[in-house]
């Protein structure tokens, strides 16, 4: 069947598409280059007047995993505020904060976007991730396997053991559970927490293993690169939301002897102790050695003001932030001996100091930064903010007067201590089709997804060019996934179910030997049930295909 | 009826079309047709899951060679039973039987879907089917579940996994339960061994508040410590020990029948462990407002946190309850006493018990899933009910409709969750039985709509 996307206004940044009006032609899910000679057009759809654009990729989204089934767990007057009815095609779900995996995927699709990306899955709660996400219809999904709190590791680092069995463990753990890239969080961190230790800094050493942060990072960076993943190590550094924090930031940038590395939710990175209080920005810093160091991408993990719920990996951060949530609810795991989670809800407010201040160093870094391809949009979901608030979000970076109209109604010693007013800065339909799609899809090594060009999979938004970008992100006119209209105006009209992502790395065999013992004297679980098998995805994900994606050699 | 809804509102939708069946059957291993020792095999007949088992099959009997315990001995001896369905007392194949429950369930206006023992793909089906007819959900186990679940809605906590236990615990102290009665091989897998990450010598020292552990228990320290007192009387003891803790005067002389000084000797035990772990079983825990002392436990362990680590263990996770919770609670938001008879998820844990709605008349057909434990039958009612019940279940009311299915990891694969909740562990079909999983089941009934 072949479909055409007439006359549509294109911004395609992989391929230098500007604004280009043209058409789209769509044949068996993918985009081709036109009709071959004789073929019949089958269906067409009249773009004149709109913008169009791949689906939108989110690359760090918490949407499938242990830590958010226990935020959903312990907000049901959260879920109640937000319930979300059955229709003839789709099922009931709820959650605003803490969604469930159904409303999640509508909503996603619905706003757009194509592909969703859980970036904290711990190698034991692969099954569960993958669960939840095979229950989150519409959109393509993958995870990022935690490493670097986990004991075989600090073990393998504190024997200075070659980089060689690093690289295997790695690749070990790729395949085994299923997943895209690898996400390092508090590095070391969740593992001194369980020993008591309270803090850790990048060179600060660990109280049990003698090993610092700044180890980690570097042995994991390389080892990407070597594996040849396309994505670098997602890194959530050191020091989350501590005052001053810039300066670690910057010190990790700096830790990895020039590997790659994507530095996640970098606006909670960013700060400063300047002024009164002891909190200030740090943006100005953190934006200018991303431009200065081209092996460093980030996504910023912007904060937007409403109430959410904070689920991370970092135990050691979720305790000291426990006493400031809202509502006073709190919950810590230590799990496994492979990592952990804790559970913080918290309302961001505009007139609060702390909170104002964050949502501005957020803003300053994506409009200090004069990459988009290395500065990608994120709220951290549901940690900054839910991924509702995008369009929010896409409005403040391209409408000066709209930003500056919310600058004026923040906590005014925040607004002294931010230069979000004075940055002229709006940024270009095209420049946030890169942040939106086509940066995140190549720096997840995902070819066929970000772009129009032929052979991309047909997943493509279709939106009206309203001057009020939040209603024109909002809800696009169309949605189209793998060439099938799966949304129209803010409603699914077709429920499909996306693919899975993953890379599989070779490794030499003999670290299996490893883990066996491993297992065999330390763990609860044998190492024989803790690979996941294909016969596992298929039924994690009602059936969809597991894309396996290739490593640079 | 606050909770009915319209038939009209439940249309048959594209949606809920039955998935493929290839969907449900993961078979991670062919079955043996010989006799065979099959190793590393899950066993899902308690909370903790144990996926060490050396199970050894024969003509289809299966027997634990290794690894396993009274519970999950006699559990695999069980032969397969009986796998012809029935439709009011007379054997019916499975398609008849299907249409049958289809046709009961259309007419319903508030289905019951209760009992729930079943594994992840079960409780997906589950969910499907309660939202095509606008059901109600609730697992057999809910009203010990809600004592924690209450909890975590409340106020959170602080929980740890088995192997954090078996690696790092110095002190284990276990509140108001013997454990071993409802989790045979506890202590032999977090306890009991001297080799953990750390050490090559482990001590762990055990207290027992309320009932003494089974003599013979293996550890891997000194002989337990027993404070005998009742369970029902334990947030007492709590209160105290945190007043201690926190250096606050008190004047009660004892708490929960046991004086002071004994109490003071439990408080600095505690707050000298380095890595503590408080465990509980909520089946255990069966008075009025045992979800307070759950509270407690959990408040006792944050204060403890603010100068060492020590962590919560709960103990649950049988019949698949934990497992039903969590697939509707990331589906909905939700888990057991969630009704979807109006379109939106709606949880209310006081109105929405199967008990409750059985007395009150409320629900119209019962739907009864076990598949697990053929002794869990069914709560008697008169309402018309299907039952999806582990194949050789012995009814003392003839149903409406009887299905038997597999048990998930003897019958057919599957995945259920852990009593620590993160872990899901991956099941194994062990013999080919013939019987359908529930998720197959449901999968029938659905295709008979």
């Amino acid at each position: 069947m072949l479909l055409k996307l007439k006359g549509g206004t294109i911004y395609d940044p992989a391929h230098g598409l500007n604004g280009k009006v043209g058409d789209l032609w769509v044949r068996d899910g993918r985009i081709v280059a036109g009709p071959v000679p004789g073929e019949r057009v089958d269906q067409e759809y009249d773009l004149t007047g709109r913008v169009v654009m791949a689906g939108a990729v989110d690359m760090h989204t918490h949407i499938g995993g242990g830590k958010l089934n226990i935020a959903r767990a312990m907000l049901p007057e959260d879920h109640r505020r937000d319930l979300v009815s059955r229709t003839a095609i789709t099922r009931a779900s709820c959650g605003h904060a803490a969604p469930g995996t159904l409303a999640a995927g509508y909503r996603y699709a619905t706003m757009g976007y194509t592909a969703c990306f859980e970036p904290a899955i711990l190698p034991v709660n692969a099954r569960q991730a993958h669960l939840e996400m095979g229950d989150t219809p519409m959109v393509d999904k993958g995870g990022y396997a935690m490493l670097g709190s986990d004991d075989f590791l600090l073990r393998l680092l504190a024997a200075g053991e070659p980089q060689a069995r690093i690289n295997d463990y790695v690749a070990w753990t790729l395949q085994a559970t299923r997943c895209l890239a690898i996400k390092v969080v508090n590095p070391g961190g969740i593992s001194a927490f369980k020993f008591n230790q309270r803090k850790l800094d990048l060179d600060e050493k660990h109280s049990y293993y003698p090993i610092t942060p700044r180890d980690v990072v570097r042995t994991l960076t390389r080892a990407l690169d070597e594996l040849g993943v396309p994505h670098p190590l997602h890194v959530h550094g050191c020091n989350l939301g501590v005052p001053g924090n810039a300066d670690t930031t910057l010190a990790t940038m700096g830790a990895t002897e020039g590997h790659r590395i994507h530095l996640t939710h970098i606006q909670f990175h960013s700060y400063g102790t300047e002024g009164d209080r002891h909190f200030s920005s740090g943006a100005a810093r953190v934006a200018e050695a991303i431009r200065s160091n081209p092996h460093v991408s980030c996504d910023v993990g912007q904060l937007m003001f409403g109430p959410t719920v904070t689920a991370s990996g970092d135990t050691m951060a979720q305790y000291r932030n426990a006493p400031f949530g809202h509502p006073k609810k709190y919950t810590s795991m230590d799990i496994e001996c492979d990592a952990g989670c804790g559970v913080v809800p918290f309302r961001y407010s505009d007139k609060n100091f702390v909170n104002a201040l964050q949502w501005a160093v957020g803003l300053e870094i994506f409009l200090l930064v004069d990459d988009p391809w290395r500065v990608l949009l994120t709220t951290d979901h549901p940690n900054g903010a839910p991924f509702t608030s995008y369009p929010e979000l896409i409005r403040l970076l391209m409408d000066r007067t709209f930003r500056n109209e919310r600058l004026a109604q923040i906590n005014a010693d925040a607004r002294a201590l931010t230069t979000l007013g004075s940055i002229e800065r709006e940024y270009s339909l095209f420049e946030i089709a890169i942040l939106t799609r086509a940066g995140p899809a190549r720096i997840l090594g995902l070819s066929d997804h970000g772009h129009l060009g032929p052979g991309a999979v047909a997943d493509v938004a279709v939106y009206r060019d309203d001057p009020d970008r939040q209603k024109m992100f909002t809800a696009p006119e169309y949605v189209f996934k793998g060439g099938e209209l799966v949304a129209r105006d803010g409603q699914v009209v077709k429920v499909t179910w996306g693919k899975y992502h993953a890379v599989a790395p070779s490794y030499d065999k003999g670290i299996e030997r490893r883990l066996k013992e491993y297992f065999d004297r330390y763990m609860t679980m044998r190492m024989e049930n803790f690979p996941i098998s294909e016969d596992e995805m298929h039924a994690f994900g009602q059936g969809v295909d597991l894309v396996s994606h290739p490593c640079r050699t | 009826m606050p909770f009915g809804g319209p038939k009209t509102q439940r249309r048959a939708s594209k949606l809920l079309a039955p998935a493929p069946l290839w969907c449900y059957a993961v078979p991670l291993m062919a079955p043996p047709t010989k006799s065979t020792e099959i190793r590393d095999v899950s066993c899902p007949f308690c909370g903790l899951v144990c996926d060490d088992l050396v199970v050894t099959a024969a003509a289809d009997r299966l027997a634990v060679g290794a690894n396993g315990c009274r519970i999950s001995e006699a559990a695999f001896a069980r032969a397969a039973g009986e796998a012809q369905p029935r439709v009011n007392g007379k054997a019916t194949p499975l398609d008849v039987a299907a249409k049958e429950a289809a046709k009961l369930l259309r007419g319903a206006h508030q289905p019951l879907f209760a009992g729930l023992g079943s594994d992840a793909a079960g409780a997906r089906a589950a969910g499907r089917l309660a939202e095509r007819c606008g059901g109600v959900l609730d697992h057999m186990n809910s009203a010990a579940a809600l004592r924690n679940l209450f909890v975590l809605q409340d106020r959170g906590w602080m929980t740890t996994t088995m192997s954090e236990v078996r690696n790092r615990a110095d002190l284990l102290v276990v509140a108001g339960t013997d454990i071993v009665s409802r989790f045979p091989r506890f202590f032999e897998r977090c306890i009991a061994n001297s080799e953990t990450l750390f050490a090559k010598d482990r001590r762990c020292e055990v207290i027992c508040l309320g009932p003494a552990l089974p003599g013979g228990t293996k550890l891997s320290g000194p002989a337990p410590r027993v404070v005998a007192c009742d369970v029902s009387r334990l947030h007492e003891a709590l209160g105290v020990i945190r007043a201690l803790l926190g250096g606050r005067p008190l004047q009660a002389k004892e708490a929960a029948g046991v004086p002071l000084a004994v109490w003071n000797e439990v408080t600095e035990k505690m707050r000298t462990a380095r890595y503590g772990v408080l465990a509980w079983a909520v089946a255990d825990f069966d008075f009025p407002h045992a979800e307070l002392t759950v509270h407690a436990l959990c408040d006792l362990i944050r204060d403890l946190n603010q100068t060492t680590r020590f962590s919560g263990f709960p103990l649950g996770g049988s019949e698949g309850d934990l497992t039903a919770d969590a697939v509707g609670l990331w589906q909905t938001g939700f888990g057991s006493r969630t009704s979807l008879g109006r379109g939106t998820p709606e949880y209310d844990p006081y109105h929405l018990s199967t008990r409750g709605l059985l007395e009150r008349g409320e629900a119209d057909v019962l739907f009864w899933i076990s598949s697990f434990d053929q002794t869990r039958t069914p709560p008697s009612t008169t309402i018309p009910t299907i039952v999806l019940g582990a194949a050789g279940m012995a009814l003392k009311k003839e149903p409406a409709v009887f299905i038997p299915v597999g048990t998930p990891g003897v019958d057919h694969a599957g995945h259920l969750f852990r009593t620590d909740r993160v872990v899901a562990i991956p099941l194994r079909q062990l013999r080919r039985s013939g019987l359908p999983s529930v998720a197959e089941a449901i999968g029938a009934i659905e295709a008979a709509w």
